[in-house]
């Protein structure tokens, strides 16, 4: 009986785990492979050379990617947390109605829906040199040039940032923030506690799941992306992965396999201290 | 009902605004795509006219605007399906513990949080190296898989945790088959999350651009049409464009939650 049950188990997973087998597992293979191979401009040669990253790991370029990139990480997941934690207390404690919750939830989650580049470029008629912020700072007298840095620039990649995933912060702080126990906050209440203290030591520990789910979220989205640094930093800035898409252009595919497989390794060990705070599946 | 604390009102405002700043650059883009004739990309507007509209259906002015758009559609719907299926069983294969079972759950979240160009230069270089041509309906489809299938089964996971047994086995109980449990006990009851996995996976595809990037072939799809014109196009027919796509994805939410209504509805009618 035992057995029997366990077999459908196996045919009921098996068309995700091919699927992630043939396109998520061998194709990494694949870059690991390819990354350790020769190039010149026509074609790529099968090798065993360290060269690739030996460039990378010695070039300047990389290193000011990878802190450029991480300045993005640190400052999108900071503010993306402060914003995300305070909607989601503002969901789950001040709105008492469970179908206004619903309906402001919903009304959140809508842009999420629609093509992120054409959220990106929606903000260039608002931060443009006669963009909208400029021209009407201009006519209230308190600027005389254009401000400059608004668009095509690191505020305008972060900014973007903030925009694009604040709902994955949102979502799982709010998942979890509806599971704390009400009376907890209300034997708080009567034991005297002042509103800070209550959200020092029973929203915030408690909510420190969905903190970690949403963190892992707005991280890696940040590390490995690069479409946001191209429009909005005008091609001007650069981060990792932007390095590996014009590598790509470029068709030195065994550079940009190195590149990746660098970039899946920062990410991979900063998961695995993430992971060790939180039990993902538990947060479900 | 008591009287609402100050906080309320600041965190109230604070919401506000955030709204404002989610949606305020969407509704600057749908003023600005009704420019006149000779306005450009910023305001003022100079008269109003739906002229940018008659553009984006005119081959010459925007490239390939329409059959990108019908190949996302038709790749989104392909990638549902998938999704949806693969989706419930993976969910009702890890209802019990099987040998592996963690590190196919380990594989999934690694398929969500790996960097998206990787997935995209991993499965091009994987056909290129095999000497097969890329599409989006091949190369394309699997890595828009890899991006919907975590998402599905995550709700899977979540929707399975709340998930009340009790109905199952006493239709057991009652002498049904597995597949009579299946079908007329555990589908109809699953039917809002399953709608609910298609949605998701529809729009994800649809607006997928990182892991199509090398794993479209020759066609492009919509995001990457998009892209494409971001650098080529500097008329406000870009902002048309914007308000348009952002419309169809609303049209499905749209009809999405309609149809989970009815769902909803028809159960109680058949009670009465």
């Amino acid at each position: 009986m035992m057995l029997s049950r366990q077999i459908h188990s196996y045919w009921q997973a098996l068309p995700l785990t091919l699927i992630l087998l043939g396109f998520l597992v061998f194709p990494i293979c694949v870059i690991l492979v390819v990354s350790f191979w020769d190039y010149n401009e026509y074609s790529l040669i099968p090798d065993f050379i360290l060269e690739n990253y030996e460039f990378l790991l010695t070039s300047k370029v990389t290193l000011k990617a990878y802190l450029q990139t991480f300045k993005y990480a640190f400052l999108s997941w900071l503010f993306t947390f402060l914003i995300g934690f305070t909607l989601a207390y503002f969901l789950a404690f001040h709105v008492r109605s469970q179908k206004t919750q619903t309906v402001l939830f919903l009304l959140c989650t809508v842009p999420f829906f629609t093509s992120n580049i054409i959220r990106m470029i929606s903000w260039i008629p608002l931060l443009g040199r006669n963009g909208l912020v400029n021209s009407s700072l201009q006519s209230s007298g308190l600027i005389d040039q254009p401000l400059d840095w608004l668009l095509y620039s690191d505020f305008a990649i972060v900014l973007a940032y903030i925009h694009l995933y604040t709902m994955f912060m949102v979502v799982p702080i709010f998942n979890s923030m509806m599971r704390i126990d009400r009376n907890l906050v209300e034997a708080a209440l009567d034991a005297g506690a002042a509103p800070w203290q209550i959200l020092k030591d029973i929203i915030v520990p408690l909510s420190k799941s969905g903190i970690m789910v949403g963190s892992i979220f707005v991280f890696t989205l940040v590390m490995g992306d690069f479409i946001t640094v191209k429009i909005m930093g005008g091609g001007i800035k650069a981060n990792v992965a932007t390095l590996i898409y014009n590598e790509i252009s470029l068709l030195q595919y065994p550079a940009a396999a190195a590149g990746a497989i660098v970039l899946l390794i920062t990410v991979l060990m900063m998961l695995m201290i993430l992971f060790r705070l939180v039990d993902v599946r538990k947060e479900l | 009902m008591d009287k609402r604390p100050m906080s309320f009102y600041f965190l109230g405002a604070f919401f506000i605004v955030f709204l404002l700043f989610l949606y305020g650059p969407n509704i600057t883009i749908a003023i600005l795509s009704f420019q006149g004739e000779n306005g450009g990309l910023t305001f003022p507007m100079r008269g109003s006219s739906l002229h940018w509209y008659a553009q984006l259906f005119e081959r010459q002015a925007v490239g390939d605007f329409t059959s990108a758009l019908l190949r996302s559609l038709a790749l989104g719907v392909m990638v549902m399906i998938c999704t949806v299926v693969f989706s419930l069983l993976a969910g009702l294969a890890f209802r019990k513990r099987f040998v592996g079972s963690s590190t196919v759950f380990y594989l999934t979240l690694a398929s969500l949080i790996l960097p998206s160009i990787l997935v995209s230069l991993g499965i091009g270089l994987m056909f290129d190296r095999f000497g097969l041509t890329p599409n989006w309906f091949s190369s394309g489809f699997g890595s828009h898989l890899t991006w919907t299938l975590p998402f599905g089964l995550l709700i899977m996971f979540a929707v399975f945790n709340r998930f009340n047994p009790s109905y199952e086995m006493a239709s057991a109980d009652l002498g049904a088959t597995t597949l009579q449990t299946f079908r007329l006990i555990l589908l109809p009851l699953l039917a809002p999350s399953l709608m609910g996995i298609g949605l998701f996976g529809f729009t994800l595809s649809y607006d997928e651009f990182a892991r199509t990037l090398m794993t479209s072939g020759a066609l492009n799809t919509l995001p990457l049409e998009l892209f494409a014109m971001t650098t080529n196009v500097t008329s406000p027919v870009l902002y048309a464009l914007g308000t348009v796509t952002t419309l169809v994805s609303l049209c499905v939410i749209l009809l999405t939650l309609v149809l989970l209504k009815q769902l909803n509805r028809k159960p109680k009618h058949q009670g009465n």
